[in-house]
């Protein structure tokens, strides 16, 4: 019988084991990548232009010398950013329940239509009669958030969540001033948001706490007793930061209202009631809403957002410039120019242009491919899968507000019973390892060590059944005191990274070493 | 419903596990009366993949876009070729359904996207630091006035005539907030900056003077004499640039002295879009870190020593600092940034001055031949890859009467300072790469019918 003679044979499991680094610093599929400034070269490109004939620059006189910006070709490009994308986790490879993030999954015909050149090929500062599509996708957009949240206007511009909050706020500013009755302090719950209290000193007011109840809400004695002829706003997260919905809402706006304020109410939670609930029901005054959590724009890493702002019929005359109209066949921006005339009470302009455009396109079509229904369904998936987890893991994992019933569309858990020295970071950075992304970590500051879990309604039963799974192990082992947890993340790109070198000498801009090897060049760029 | 994975066995498997009847019980806490019992009363079911394509496509086909024209727009949006790897990379799933990167052993990927952002942008904007990104150019350019009146304890900003009115507007509205108080005027048509008056305003009592570079009109000046007159009364020089592809040709405004540079990064790897989303730069000497808003990536090591990355200095923001927090911002604008960083990559230092070069030699092409135009001015000596002209007539109607010949002719400045009378008369004409042969011919022969 006749032998390949190459010397192959099909490949078999071998006996020897070997731990050996490798040469590279790579490890098979987990590959090493440089800085761009340690590979490229200022002489390097991938782009062709057409040659031109120079002629006689107008520049001023002000050409300048170099820029030390280096440059890859386009297979150089595309392997750099591609093996750099492998070291991030994403909603397309698993779970990621970060809460009060909303990562669900981002729709793949939404980044379709936003690239049809219709919508993402056109000027804003086109004349208006070219770009009737754009704003009619505009008004359509702001019909469904009209109806959806039950309010009388919305204001498109604000580029994302804490920008829709800005615009809230200065709304509400701006109607006060209106009647003659500056206020002074806005109420921010304990539980809030971090952007909350900062957008509301961002606009001149003393930001003060409400306190939280022991089960997780308002305190509506303490709010009542606080409401007074100083305070302007009352800023409410519904449903709140602890993942519960604020069942006194409505006896809250009516408290403020009767003592002369308003109400803000932080849309981060919309997800989990939209198409169950109509804030406008409820007393609210303004809400922003997050495109990018519950119409599924995508997250790209830290935005970009987009944040339409929904008004009561006391704010809308004073929402900002510009914004769409329509009036006979077509439809008009109104803008400095006409405001005067038809917008007279306008707080001003927040964005150079009309808002998020391409963020719009995505929202609607997401509205428009899961219609009411499935919007409605979208909250109550939402809400079941936080209360499967919820329930779940209830018995391994401190639910310090499971007893006062069902959770909304995220569970909230605590470190208590940890054993002592493993703390929430261990159990997130476990989770790492076991292939998810960690839930949001020590917040709300009113719950220690939370863990604050957002599976969204894009979760099957058997991937959320295997979190559970990992989530229980890891539960277990830190209830056990099992100090292997401080080592993780032990199979991710990277272990523990160390934040307070990184704050101590912070090196913000890649430095090129010098080339005697005497240290880094100094960190000005250019010429 | 296809974006829902959930079958009703499972549903109701779940629903027995939580120990609930029903999805109604998990919403107890929500009082009856404000409860919907069926779908909102006018909205449609859901559709089908390809009836809302159908929807969506008829939406877009009433728009008329920029590649189908012959376009000459720009005052803070530019339309630029942008490479088709740029695209594709951005829409790698790892990079477009990641979230701020909050957990870096799983983010590495994302945070040196942005470190390196961070060095181009520094680099591009002749500053030492760069943060990773804000939501555009005009909020931008009012967070660098904020940031002004942090480092100088002062609150009057000296704002240019050839700052883009929009981003204006977008500061006069937070400075009624926050009481800081603005020097405004309207540009005149004249190839002079208002420099002078500038350095005329300064005194003791200015946080920063506020420049842009090239102005509203496309003039280009050169802004040491600022910075210089800036630097003695003890306030700052704020450089704003919507057209980061000029920096290719001419100086950074950080090499003139600039204290802080902010811009819009748009030019640079992100579509037009109809205003949004862009890319905010921000740019500034390392001294002044602490004060800078927004994100901060920077390099560290692991347990094992090996370099990585973080989010940096977030005792500035507001989720450490709630309201004592430099600025409200939270989200930015991570996957514009990396569009912008990508785009800027395949460019690097040859490609960028090859595109700005490509950009002044066809401007100058144009304005020649527009200036030949009989009634028609060009007001510029020095521009880069846009221009303004004085038409015989009133620009606007003008702009109107060549979209009736297919032609996106350029902005007019009675759209953008509909108040000014002495304006009524300026058509800004931009020139970028993406203008063909017959573009141009199309340009000229409409401006010319529509003058006479």
């Amino acid at each position: 019988m006749s032998v390949n003679p190459s010397g192959w044979r099909p490949s078999a499991p071998s006996a020897f084991e070997s731990t050996a680094e490798t040469v590279t610093g790579n490890r098979a599929l987990m590959l090493e990548e440089p800085l761009l400034f340690e590979i490229g070269g200022r002489d390097q490109t991938g782009v062709d232009f057409d040659s031109v004939a120079e002629g006689k620059p107008r520049l001023g006189g002000l050409e300048r010398g170099g820029l030390d910006l280096p440059g890859l070709s386009e297979p150089e490009t595309v392997r750099h950013y591609t093996r750099l994308s492998r070291q991030n986790y994403a909603i397309d490879l698993g779970l990621f329940p970060l809460g009060s993030c909303t990562m669900k999954h981002n729709p793949r015909l939404n980044e379709k239509m936003a690239r049809l050149p219709g919508f993402a090929d056109i000027h804003p500062l086109q004349p208006q009669e070219t770009v009737q599509g754009a704003l009619e996708c505009i008004d359509r957009l702001a019909f469904w958030l009209i109806e959806l949240t039950g309010m009388q206007a919305v204001a498109m511009s604000p580029k994302a969540g804490a920008h829709g909050e800005l615009c809230g706020l200065l709304c509400i500013r701006a109607a006060l001033e209106a009647r003659g009755d500056a206020r002074e302090v806005v109420l921010v719950p304990e539980s809030a948001h971090g952007t909350n209290p900062a957008t509301a000193a961002f606009c001149g007011y003393r930001v003060e706490d409400i306190p939280a109840t022991k089960d997780g809400r308002v305190d509506l004695g303490a709010l009542k007793a606080r409401l007074g002829p100083d305070v302007a706003a009352v800023m409410i997260t519904n449903p709140n930061t602890c993942g519960l919905f604020e069942p006194e809402m409505k006896a809250i706006s009516d408290a403020v209202h009767a003592a002369g304020g308003l109400v803000y109410c932080d849309g981060a939670n919309f997800n989990a009631i939209v198409g169950k609930v109509r804030p406008g029901d409820l007393g609210i005054d303004a809400m922003h809403i997050n495109l990018h959590k519950t119409f599924s724009t995508p997250h790209g890493g830290g935005g970009p957002g987009s944040g339409p702002v929904v008004l009561s019929a006391a704010l809308a005359p004073f929402a900002p410039l510009p914004f769409v109209t329509k009036s006979g066949e077509g439809y008009r921006l109104i803008e400095e120019e006409n405001a005067g005339e038809e917008h007279p009470r306008t707080f001003g302009r927040m964005t150079a242009f009309h808002g998020q455009m391409g963020m719009f396109t995505r929202a609607l079509t997401y509205i428009l491919s899961h219609g009411a229904d499935g919007l409605r369904q979208v909250a109550e998936d939402s809400v079941l899968n936080a209360n499967y987890v919820l329930r779940s893991l209830e018995d391994v994992l401190d639910a310090p507000f499971a007893h006062s019933g069902p959770c909304m569309h995220e569970a909230i858990f605590s470190d208590k019973g940890f054993a002592g020295g493993l703390s929430t970071i261990d159990v997130a950075k476990a989770l790492i390892d076991e292939g998810f992304h960690p839930m949001t970590m020590y917040f709300p500051l009113v719950v220690h060590g939370a863990m604050l879990v957002e599976p969204t309604e894009t979760e099957s039963k058997a991937g959320l059944d295997q979190f559970i799974a990992a989530l229980r192990s890891i539960a277990q082992r830190a209830r056990a005191g099992d100090e292997s947890l401080k080592a993780a993340p032990v199979h991710a790109p990277r272990r523990r990274l160390d934040e307070t070198l990184a704050a101590r000498k912070p090196v913000l801009a890649y430095r090129t070493p010098a080339p005697d090897g005497a240290g880094a060049a100094p960190l000005v760029g250019g010429g | 419903m296809r974006y829902l994975p959930l079958s009703d066995a499972d549903r109701a498997a779940m629903l027995d596990t939580i120990g609930a009847g029903s999805v109604d019980e998990l919403f107890r806490d929500v009082p009856e009366a404000a409860r919907l019992t069926g779908p909102i009363h006018g909205l449609p079911s859901h559709a089908s993949e390809m009836a809302v394509e159908r929807d969506m496509k008829g939406l877009a086909a009433k728009n008329v876009a920029a590649g189908d024209a012959p376009f000459f727009l720009g005052c803070g949006a530019y339309r630029h070729h942008i490479p088709a790897s740029v695209d594709h990379l951005i829409q790698r799933g790892e990079f477009l359904t990641a979230y701020t990167p909050y957990q870096p052993e799983i983010a590495q990927g994302t945070l040196q996207v942005l470190f390196e952002f961070q060095t181009q942008v520094a680099r591009l904007l002749g500053c030492e630091v760069a943060n990773a990104s804000m939501y555009d150019g005009s909020t931008a350019c009012w967070e660098a006035i904020g940031m002004a009146r942090r480092v100088t304890r002062r609150k009057k900003a000296i704002l240019s005539s050839g700052l883009h009115p929009h981003y204006v507007s977008v500061c006069r509205t937070m400075a009624k907030f926050t009481g800081d108080m603005l020097a405004t005027a309207a540009p005149e048509l004249s190839a002079e900056t208002d420099a002078e008056r500038l350095v005329a305003a300064i005194d003791g009592e200015t946080s920063c003077v506020v420049v842009q570079y090239p102005d509203i009109l496309g003039r280009i000046a050169d802004l040491a004499p600022i910075a210089e007159a800036a630097h003695a009364a003890g306030a700052l020089l704020v450089a704003v640039v919507t057209e980061p592809v000029a920096l290719g040709l001419i100086k950074a405004p950080g090499e003139m002295g600039a204290d802080i540079v902010v811009g819009e990064g748009q030019s640079i790897g992100v579509g037009l879009q109809f205003g949004g989303p862009y890319v905010g730069l921000f740019a500034t000497r390392e001294k002044f870190v602490r004060q800078m808003p927004g994100r901060l990536a920077g390099e560290t090591v692991d347990a094992a020593g090996k370099r990585g990355f973080v989010l940096t200095l977030s005792t500035r923001e507001q989720h450490i600092r709630r309201e004592k927090a430099t600025s409200n911002i939270c989200t930015n604008s991570g996957l514009c940034a990396l569009a912008f960083s990508i785009h800027m990559t395949l460019l690097g230092e040859k490609g960028l001055t090859g595109l700005a070069k490509l950009n002044h030699a066809r401007a100058c092409e144009v304005a020649d031949r527009l200036a030949a135009i009989p009634g028609i001015r060009v007001i510029n000596d020095a521009f880069f890859n846009e221009f303004t002209l004085e038409l015989p007539v009133e620009a606007r109607p003008a702009v109107h009467a060549m979209v009736k010949k297919g032609v996106l002719g350029g902005v007019s400045l009675g759209r953008l300072y509909p108040d000014e009378d002495g304006l009524a008369k300026g058509l800004v004409v931009a020139v970028t790469e993406t203008a063909s042969d017959e573009d141009i011919g199309a340009l000229e022969s409409a401006l010319k019918e529509v003058c006479q």
